[in-house]
């Protein structure tokens, strides 16, 4: 099976859908000549033409909305937000529009885009190329929000949210776009929306997270794998709506639950998944549930020594993971 | 005998009568909300009064079994012509289930119909404007001739949405009809502090694309103005900014005073130019209209406005849970 990157697992989501179904196109700012600022559309300029690989206006309202018009026509619309910081812009057409026009139309009109962005820190990107913004819409039903953490999972997904019917966020983490690899078939596959993934199976301690962090519980897994700690980790892969089903089983198998997150603490993600465990597993747990997360404070700073001290990392999740085995 | 300015235009007697009759119609049902308002039946209605000839102009010059609506809240006129009827209108005033705009789930006002392609709308304004460049660059994508038609107001072409969508518009060529209601208030904020330029028209030439001020209450500018850029969109020339001038005859909404910003001598001035008096007018002085047919035309929209709204009061509501679906597809 041929191993690729993470960066292009997403470009070979797009030309294959674009080759399968012609209502796919892309939209955004340098997706067409240059092929994206990281380049995840590179090459489908050239193999589809710059009518359906668009270079927009630099406005990111226009970018989802145009999207947004041209699904409800019955178009597949891929819109790139540059960076995921720069989405706020388009936030009124993504909450207000996109996610309601099923819901206000009483189902007569849909709106199947997906909106991709790429998100995270750890790339000296300071406070504007660093967010993580999936809380921001992560309250918003009608809308899916996925975040994958490997490139198997980013090909089934972005080719499931393309399909998908209703408007999807896709969150790529920039950072895993070129240090993430791993193997990819070359077939036509699809994963589901909605659904969590076991990474690991363990059987001392939970952990619960997603995207790049996803990989720091694994390196950390095996270290503790190795003092006898058996660790069970559970990637969410769809943060919106949430997989309760494998939240309550992953959480209860262990009854010692770790959540992590790379966005700010407060309102998070984890936040709700720490609910949906408070909720149902009060009789499954041996600790109190536990969070890794960014400190509260707006977002990363550039010098090296404060995107640091902000960022989740293998040796912080260790730490945690270790306290909680200990508990 | 006045001059006859719709032959020229290529609009038949009957067609303008019609537009007559869809005018008359509107302002009909609109004031059939506002009493059933203001007798406690239904919650809240926003007015078309004194923009229906530019509403029913505009929508005449379109073609209705092609192009796409993206009207804002006050277009009952524009909606009546692609199709929807008194009694659904009535049935989204009263939010009953059979409401097609939302099944009762929007305030009226909130249109969205697709068999007749109006394209479903929201309460913040102007987002439907990249919507319907949008739909009209996936008409283009798909070799398609149909043009797309938004409305808004002149409060509105302040929002980063219009300016961003006429932008894209401006550039991909796209055949797109934004057209300005300009009745003078945004709620109470009146036209000087909405803008430092004369016109919104204006605004046209920062997107590459012509901008027309014309009269609003007067049915066949509008419709000359809209089917000039109907046109222009069907030869691949590109969007066209049009902007209409009348006056709101009523408060912005059944929750607003408007004594309490303007003065009621103003709007008895602006009543003088009502298009439902003025086109009424014309069309007696060209013979096309009598008092009699006047009459009988009347009766027939009372009936018809009497029994939408019987109709839509007896209607059931959908049911309370039903407000569970269609958050996604099933």
């Amino acid at each position: 099976m041929p191993v690729i990157s993470y960066i292009d697992a997403v470009t070979t989501a797009i030309r294959e859908e674009m080759e399968r179904d012609s209502r796919v196109f892309v939209l955004g700012e340098d997706v067409g000549k240059k092929g994206g600022v990281f380049k995840a559309t590179n090459g489908l300029y050239e193999q589809f033409g710059e009518e359906r690989v668009i270079d927009t206006p630099l406005a990111e309202s226009a970018i989802a909305g145009v999207g947004i018009g041209a699904a409800m026509y019955g178009m597949r619309p891929i819109a790139e937000m540059q960076f995921a910081d720069f989405i706020m812009p388009a936030v009124n057409q993504i909450i207000s529009e996109a996610a309601k026009i099923r819901y206000r139309s009483n189902n007569d009109w849909d709106c199947p885009i997906v909106i991709r962005a790429p998100y995270g820190g750890g790339v000296h990107g300071a406070l504007y190329h660093s967010q993580s913004v999936e809380a921001i819409f992560a309250n918003q039903p009608g809308l899916k929000i996925v975040m994958p953490s490997t490139p198997y999972d980013v090909k089934g997904l972005l080719k499931a949210a393309i399909r998908d019917n209703d408007p999807v966020l896709f969150f790529e983490h920039k950072r895993a776009y070129r240090l993430i690899k791993g193997e990819v078939p070359n077939d036509d596959y699809v994963l589901p929306i909605g659904k969590a993934d076991v990474k690991r199976q363990g059987e001392d301690i939970t952990v619960i997270t997603y995207g790049l962090c996803v990989h720091f519980a694994l390196q950390a897994a095996e270290k503790l794998a190795s003092d006898g700690i058996s660790v069970h980790v559970l990637d969410l892969r769809t943060v919106y709506p949430l997989d309760k089903e494998a939240i309550i089983e992953a959480a209860a198998k262990t009854g010692k639950v770790l959540l992590i997150t790379e966005d700010t603490k407060e309102g998070s993600i984890i936040s709700e998944v720490s609910a949906i465990i408070a909720e149902n597993c009060l009789f499954d747990l041996d600790a109190p549930i536990m969070r890794l997360a960014g400190p509260d404070v707006p977002a990363m700073p550039y010098a090296p020594t404060m995107e640091k001290y902000f960022m989740v990392n293998p040796d912080k999740v260790e730490k945690a993971m270790r306290e909680l085995a200990e508990y | 005998m006045v001059e006859n300015r719709h032959k020229e235009l290529g609009l038949s007697d009957e067609k303008v009568l019609e537009m007559y009759k869809v005018m008359l119609l509107s302002r009909r049902i609109d004031e059939r909300m506002w009493l059933l308002n203001r007798s406690g039946k239904i919650p809240f209605v926003v007015s078309c009064q004194g923009q229906e000839a530019a509403q029913v102009g505009a929508a005449f010059a379109l073609d209705r079994e092609n192009d796409y609506i993206l009207p804002y809240y006050r277009d009952v006129g524009v909606v009546l012509t692609f199709g929807m009827t008194a009694k659904e209108l009535m049935l989204s005033g009263f939010a009953k289930a059979e409401d097609p705009n939302s099944g009762g789930r929007q305030m009226p006002g909130h249109f969205g119909q697709k068999k007749n392609r109006i394209v479903t709308g929201s309460s913040p304004v102007t987002t439907q404007v990249p919507h319907a460049v949008g739909i009209a660059l996936a008409g283009k994508m798909e070799g398609k001739d149909f043009v797309t038609f938004t409305t808004f107001g002149e409060g509105s072409s302040n929002q980063g949405d219009f300016h961003e969508g006429a932008n894209f518009a401006g550039v991909h060529k796209l055949p797109v009809i934004f057209m300005c209601e300009n009745n003078k208030y945004a709620i109470s904020v009146p036209i000087e502090k909405q803008l430092a330029c004369e016109n919104v028209s204006d605004r046209a030439i920062g997107y590459g694309m012509p901008g027309v001020t014309v009269d609003g209450n007067d049915p066949l500018a509008v419709y000359r103005a809209v089917k000039e850029a109907a046109d222009r969109g069907r030869r691949g020339e590109g969007p066209t900014l049009v902007e209409t001038v009348s006056y709101r005859l009523t408060p912005h909404s059944s929750d607003d005073d408007d004594m309490s910003y303007r003065t009621s001598d103003e709007v008895a001035q602006a009543k003088t130019k009502d298009a439902i008096i003025t086109f009424g007018a014309y069309l007696k002085e060209n013979g096309i209209l009598n008092d009699d047919l006047e009459k009988q035309m009347n009766d027939d929209i009372m009936k018809t406005v009497n029994e939408a709204t019987d109709y839509a009061e007896n209607a059931p509501y959908a049911k309370a849970e039903s407000l569970l679906e269609y958050v996604y597809e099933k």
